[in-house]
């Protein structure tokens, strides 16, 4: 956490209301996400036991396995959940394209991508780590053999495999926890935690009437009024569960079972409603928030994959690895920190409030621009028109001449340091112009091309349209390196797993 | 005293362990045997078994220690016996008490070493397991390591005989197939060493608290709160994940507005300060911070400052 929100959580311990991290909203939130609450059975390795799914609010769908030692049923479950995500991707997939190029000069290419994507939304990071389970669970089960599932469970495999893959990119959008999602945008007064409850966060950001987020928070901690957002469940409840599953067992006739299986949905339904319309009320609250300028431009990236992602499955279809191979592993990490650099410094250039952090540690400061020189030309045989102008930053400024700044106010302007002086508690900065002027090559300057004096400006050092580190082709691996990786065959040992 | 812990296992989870506990020592203990052969290279001559959950019936802890001694004695003074005890009962001071441990199993000597075997149903699944688990299991197999250390020494016996590593037992993927790998210990039992010796004796605890303190739960509320709040309390967030008295500590550290409540990355933002109470009246310019402090409160204030101007119109 940044000094900023320690400071934000101070002040909210002092509230005792959750306070704003963000000025804007940093994620796309869909209209019409798919969100799914899902339960396991304790004790077990992704033995799937309930889930209340779907996209409408007011009409969530419960699955249910009223034995989780049953094999046959486990995958009862994946099907039913597969018969309804499914569906909702395929609606995206045949939703309505758009053309973009990829490449420039000779390497140009125009592909299409879909208007829509699959957002899907679960409580917590742990049900993120179920989702890749069930993923991992089903994507390489045999549809022929003793283990035979139907098509739609492998298919539902390698779709979750992908969305729990995204959801470790910053900035991906596809599947995300709503208590992640939160607790970027808002600090609590209280420890990361317990922010990991998601009655207890969104008390802080959203207490009841007459309660301060505080006081609401401890009173969300009883898992009579609101059950463990799983995956896990509750330990008084499992003893429920457990009398009930074993009464469903010994039924003497069909009969009896149903009514025993009735009870037992009843109950599953009972601990996962509460969660269900917390999740409604964290996109709510979320789609309260007017949305950041780089959310769009991301999501069109997530939507872009999702089309790759889904062609791939029509032309090759083989399922995820279970491990990467070593290529695979070093590209994904260099991919993984290039999200993260891009995204952190969107989200400056986005929100001032982010940019805050950054001035912060010295690698940005505001100021208001007190003269500007816009004939200036650098001497030289051709000499070329680099305008300047002077801002007044009343804290310190750290950033050195000859540093390559920008301002989130014309993100497309390159400048440059020229020279730095301290004045009072504050600094004098001459900030040089390398561009950035619609092609102009001398005075003046396009109108709102260059900043007028007296307006505030911000510069960063921090860029997000930094060119991120190349690595060669997977397919120009050099030998050193065990030349290009072969690409994964399963094998029949993938689908034989004894389920006992 | 009011704070009903939220712990215990589920029925389900005790289920599958017993199950799974039991899968491995089936068919005389024919699973954990495979498991020593394939990571320890142990030869394949048939091993005997001898269970200590009981001595002739008898489930005393004295008894058992004493008997656990006994066969650790005769198996490493040289007597090449191919004998692994299950569940033997193993002691070690801590701060000044008779702690007593039981390991899931000590094997026999393997290349003149013993091993520790912890049998653990959570899950490894594609050779990869929950860090927090497994980092669990080896703190627990570390103080195992550590106790067979102190019998050895006690017993004159040479403690390097104890290998710092264990074998950790668990389901294979997301079938009931035990699967094993070795884990080093060094580090945890490098840590646990250093913190027994800065651990207080709980004498010396009781020393502290006044004549008439109790910890006799079937006193009166009012009588017990005074006694453990007599008590030094170090909250941080963690606890709530496993003790139960953390609920209790919380509203303590509530209470004193102690920053470590909010976890250590605030704390971390704070030094010197020991109340988010002070920190708040650094800010207000209400306090004025003493030397030790005032680099810290330097960067919050203008965090602070940053914070109000940022913000613009967001509520």
């Amino acid at each position: 956490m940044s000094t900023l929100g320690a400071v934000a959580t101070l002040r909210a311990t002092e509230t005792g209301h959750a306070e704003r991290l963000t000025t804007v909203r940093h994620a796309h939130v869909d209209e019409r996400p798919f969100v799914l609450v899902p339960l396991t059975l304790a004790g077990e390795a992704c033995a799937p036991l309930a889930a209340l799914c779907g996209t409408d609010p007011g009409r969530p769908t419960l699955l249910t396995v009223r034995q989780p030692r049953n094999r046959a049923e486990r995958f009862r479950f994946v099907e039913r959940l597969a018969a309804l995500l499914l569906p909702h991707i395929e609606e995206c997939r045949t939703s309505e394209t758009e053309p973009y190029t990829v490449g420039r000069g000779a390497d140009k290419e125009e592909r299409r991508r879909s208007l829509r994507a699959p957002q899907l939304l679960v409580p917590g990071g742990e049900s993120i780590a179920y989702v890749r389970l069930l993923g991992r669970l089903t994507r390489l089960r045999a549809l022929e053999g003793p283990h035979a599932v139907d098509p739609s469970v492998p298919a539902l495999g390698k779709w979750l495999t992908w969305f729990a893959d995204r959801a470790e990119f910053p900035g991906s959008c596809l599947l995300q926890a709503m208590t992640r999602l939160l607790s970027a945008h808002w600090a609590t007064g209280q420890s990361a935690a317990e922010d990991s409850h998601l009655a207890a966060l969104l008390s802080w950001i959203d207490p009841p009437d007459r309660l301060t987020g505080a006081e609401a928070a401890r009173e969300a901690e009883d898992p009579q009024r609101f059950p463990p957002a799983g995956p896990a469940t509750d330990v008084v409840f499992d003893q429920t569960l457990y009398d009930l599953m074993s009464r469903y067992d010994e039924a003497g006739d069909d009969h009896g079972r149903e009514a025993v299986g009735r009870q037992i949905d009843r109950e599953l339904y009972g601990q996962m409603l509460p969660t269900w319309d917390l999740m409604w009320r964290g996109v709510d609250l979320l789609l309260r928030l007017p949305e950041g300028g780089h959310v769009a431009e991301r999501w069109t990236y997530d939507r872009r994959l999702f089309t790759e992602f889904a062609a791939y499955l029509d032309d090759d279809g083989r399922p995820q690895a279970r491990r990467d191979h070593a290529v695979g592993a070093a590209r994904r990490l260099a991919r993984l920190e290039e999200a993260m650099a891009r995204y952190d410094a969107e989200r400056a250039f986005d929100d001032p409030l982010v940019m805050a952090e950054y001035e912060l540690t010295g690698e940005a400061f505001t100021g208001v621009v007190v003269a500007r020189d816009e004939d200036r030309f650098l001497p030289g045989a051709r000499p070329l028109w680099r305008p300047t102008i002077t801002v007044r930053s009343d804290l310190p400024v750290r950033l050195t001449a000859g540093k390559e700044i920008k301002c989130p106010a014309r993100a497309g302007q390159k400048a440059e340091i020229v020279e730095v002086a301290p004045e009072g508690d504050g600094s004098t900065v001459v900030v040089q112009l390398n561009g950035g002027f619609n092609r102009a090559r001398k005075p003046p300057a396009p109108p709102g091309m260059l900043a007028e004096v007296g307006e505030t400006v911000t510069y960063t050092s921090v860029d997000p349209k930094s060119m991120p580190f190349a690595l060669p082709a997977e397919e120009d691996t050099p030998w050193t390196h065990g030349g290009p990786p072969r690409p994964y065959e399963p094998t029949d040992e993938d689908a034989e797993e004894i389920w006992e | 005293m009011g704070y009903e812990p939220r712990f215990g296992q589920s029925p389900f989870a005790i289920a599958r362990e017993q199950a799974f506990e039991a899968l491995v020592k089936w068919g005389g203990y024919a699973e954990l045997i495979r498991l020593l052969r394939d990571q320890l290279a142990v030869p394949v001559d048939e091993a005997g078994v001898t269970d200590l959950t009981e001595v002739g019936g008898d489930t005393n802890p004295a008894r058992r220690a004493a008997e656990t001694r006994s066969l650790l004695a005769r198996l490493a003074s040289g007597n090449d016996e191919r004998l692994i005890l299950d569940r033997p009962l193993l002691t070690l001071e801590v701060a000044g008490q008779t702690a007593y441990l039981e390991p899931q199993a000590v094997t026999h000597r393997v290349g003149g070493k013993f091993y520790v075997a912890e049998i653990r149903s959570f899950p490894a699944i594609d050779g990869q397991t929950n860090p927090t688990a497994v980092a669990q299991t080896a703190k627990q197999a570390a103080v195992s390591v550590l106790a067979l250390r102190r019998t050895f020494e006690q017993l004159e016996l040479d403690p390097a005989q104890i290998a710092h590593e264990f074998l950790l037992i668990c389901p294979k993927d997301f079938s009931n197939r035990p699967y094993g790998r070795l884990i080093d210990l060094r580090q945890e039992l490098d840590a646990l060493r250093f913190q027994l010796t800065r651990l207080r004796r709980a004498d010396d605890l009781a020393l502290a608290l006044p004549p008439s303190a109790t910890l006799d739960t079937d006193r009166e509320e009012g009588e017990l709160d005074f006694s453990v709040g007599a008590l030094d309390a170090f909250y941080t967030p963690g606890c709530l994940s496993f003790c139960e008295m953390a609920r209790y500590c919380r509203d303590e550290a509530t209470a004193c507005a102690s920053p470590a409540r909010l976890g250590s990355t605030v704390r971390n933002t704070l030094p010197g300060v020991d109340s988010t109470r002070t920190a708040l009246a650094y800010l207000g310019d209400i306090h004025a911070p003493g030397l030790t402090e005032a680099a810290a409160v330097d960067r919050l204030r203008a965090a602070d400052r940053l914070r109000q101007l940022r913000r613009g119109d967001v509520a």
